[in-house]
């Protein structure tokens, strides 16, 4: 039954190919080496790809992103960008472009993906509470004011979400943790913890999703709930570390989503001191206090826990430092250069990518030799997320 | 209640040297001003968000300041706010400079 194909058949056939070959777009390609960098001054994000070291494309129209977040679909194919202003953008990563964007508040300050990746969640400041969204088409699917025993609306803050369909936030004015179960997405079911510690700041969930941790600004100490036994309500721990001590000035909030959990540790920056607080996970207690450079903001774990990468607030954060988590001593002292905002750890963390906000530069090190391997200009760069966020629960 | 009458002796210690000096922020370096503002907008902006209309702490464009003293706001950034996370400046800030600072939030930051 074979045959010759007719000549111009042939010569379509070279034409499609050339044009599918000429076309980048056309060709297939994974999400799992990019990941978005923050351009905070305007407004805009660049897509990054680790694997090759560069940066692909930039996307502009995305509003006031001093202080924005991203969380990543399940696919690894979109990214949610929460802006300061309220902006929600679901960024198409292989497109390249915007796919929706809705200004869903007055300010905003973070925000989550649930486990099963069908709700979105934003955390506002004004007016104070969460908002959840359905996370194809950015349609409202609930409204939860946040307002507190006291009667007022307060600002919330540490989103993350949580094991079977839940979200997990603080009230900052109020000194609340709330968990909304959205198994039933338009009914959320609250649970509202009160008296949780003076001004809950920022808070995390541990990787297995079972610990919540608030940051306490107005006391010494943290709020844990032991999402295992929710009815056992908030504890506090670590409640005297500085007691007695006089506060230095807190020039920039410490950031806990990154915070640090290496083994039988986790590593807490001190709210108002020049020192890394290590805690014992087993009984939360303190079992060290590591000096350090200045007040840190993010401290961070390598993928492989071998190193504790820590970052510092304003006038100092031209320096990363990194501890040792062997011995939980400082073992290097980096000067990336001014303005020193964010890291993140390539999936396996061979590198990380350092934000220099003030140099207009990304810095890659080697998370083992602590080289410079290479570095790429953006403008203003804070917040790195890389795509593989996507897979862990709380990010 | 040390911090509040400590903040009063302030304020009055504020509005005298007001009073006795004026707002001139003449001896500024156009290099400074140029530092200056790029910190209100960047490391105040952290806080109050890089349009300064809110974040954490309070909004500070000049519709949010409204008629409020400049004297009271001089304080506020010199010395910090005690019992909220606005933190004291004048370990980084002259006073001439958190002057200068307190004016260009009255103005306006954006062009």
């Amino acid at each position: 039954m074979s045959r010759m194909l007719p000549r111009y058949r042939v010569y379509l056939l070279v034409l499609a190919t050339l044009l599918l070959t000429g076309c980048q777009n056309l060709a297939p390609r994974a999400t799992g080496d990019l990941g978005l960098v923050i351009e905070r001054a305007t407004g805009s994000v660049q897509i990054i790809d680790t694997g090759s070291r560069s940066a692909v494309a930039r996307i502009d129209g995305l509003g006031d992103l001093s202080h924005a977040s991203v969380v990543y679909s399940r696919d690894e194919r979109y990214a949610y960008v929460f802006g300061r202003d309220g902006g929600l953008t679901k960024v198409d990563m292989l497109l390249q472009r915007i796919d929706k964007r809705i200004i869903q508040s007055g300010n905003s300050i973070g925000g989550a993906i649930s486990q099963d990746g069908s709700l979105i969640a934003v955390s506002n400041y004004e007016p104070g509470g969460v908002k959840v969204f359905d996370a194809q088409t950015l349609d409202l699917v609930a409204d939860i004011p946040a307002v507190g025993e006291n009667g007022k609306r307060s600002k919330v803050v540490g989103l993350v979400d949580a094991p079977q369909k839940r979200f997990v936030f603080s009230l900052y004015d109020s000194d609340e943790i709330w968990v909304a179960d959205m198994r039933q997405s338009d009914k959320p079911e609250i649970t509202r913890y009160r008296d949780v510690g003076e001004q809950p700041y920022d808070a995390l969930i541990t990787a297995e999703g079972r610990f919540y941790i608030a940051g306490l600004f107005g006391e010494d100490g943290l709020a844990l709930l032991d999402l295992w036994q929710p009815q056992a309500g908030v504890k506090r721990i670590l409640g005297d570390y500085g007691r007695g001590e006089e506060k230095l000035p807190v020039y920039k909030m410490p950031h806990l989503e990154g915070w640090a959990m290496a083994g039988n540790y986790a590593l807490v920056p001190a709210v108002g001191g020049h020192e890394v607080l290590v805690i014992e996970r087993e009984n939360w207690q303190l079992v060290k206090r590591i000096p350090v450079h200045s007040q840190p903001i993010f401290v961070m774990a390598s993928p492989d826990k071998r190193s504790v990468w820590v970052n510092f607030a304003h006038p100092d954060n031209d320096t990363i430092q990194v501890i040792d988590v062997a011995t939980l001593e400082v073992v290097d002292t980096l000067k990336p250069g001014p303005a020193v905002l964010h890291m993140e750890f390539t999936p396996r963390g061979e590198e990380v990518w350092v934000s220099v906000r003030d140099a207009n530069r990304i810095r890659v090190y080697d998370v083992y030799t602590r080289r410079e391997i290479t570095s790429i200009e953006m403008e203003s760069p804070s917040g790195i997320f890389l795509t593989n966020r996507a897979h862990r629960i709380g990010l | 209640m040390f911090s509040r009458i400590s903040l009063g002796v302030l304020l009055i210690a504020g509005m005298f040297t007001i009073t006795t000096t004026g707002w001139s922020t003449e001896s500024i370096s156009d290099k400074r001003a140029d530092e200056l503002r790029h910190m209100v907008i960047q490391d105040c902006g952290s806080c109050h968000g890089m349009t300064l209309k809110g974040g954490l702490g309070p909004a500070l464009t000049p519709q949010a300041l409204g008629d409020k003293p400049k004297d009271a706001m001089l304080a506020t950034v010199l010395h910090g706010r005690p019992g909220t996370p606005m933190p004291p400046w004048s370990n980084l800030l002259s006073r001439e400079e958190a002057r200068w600072i307190v004016e260009l939030l009255y103005r306006g930051v954006e062009p």
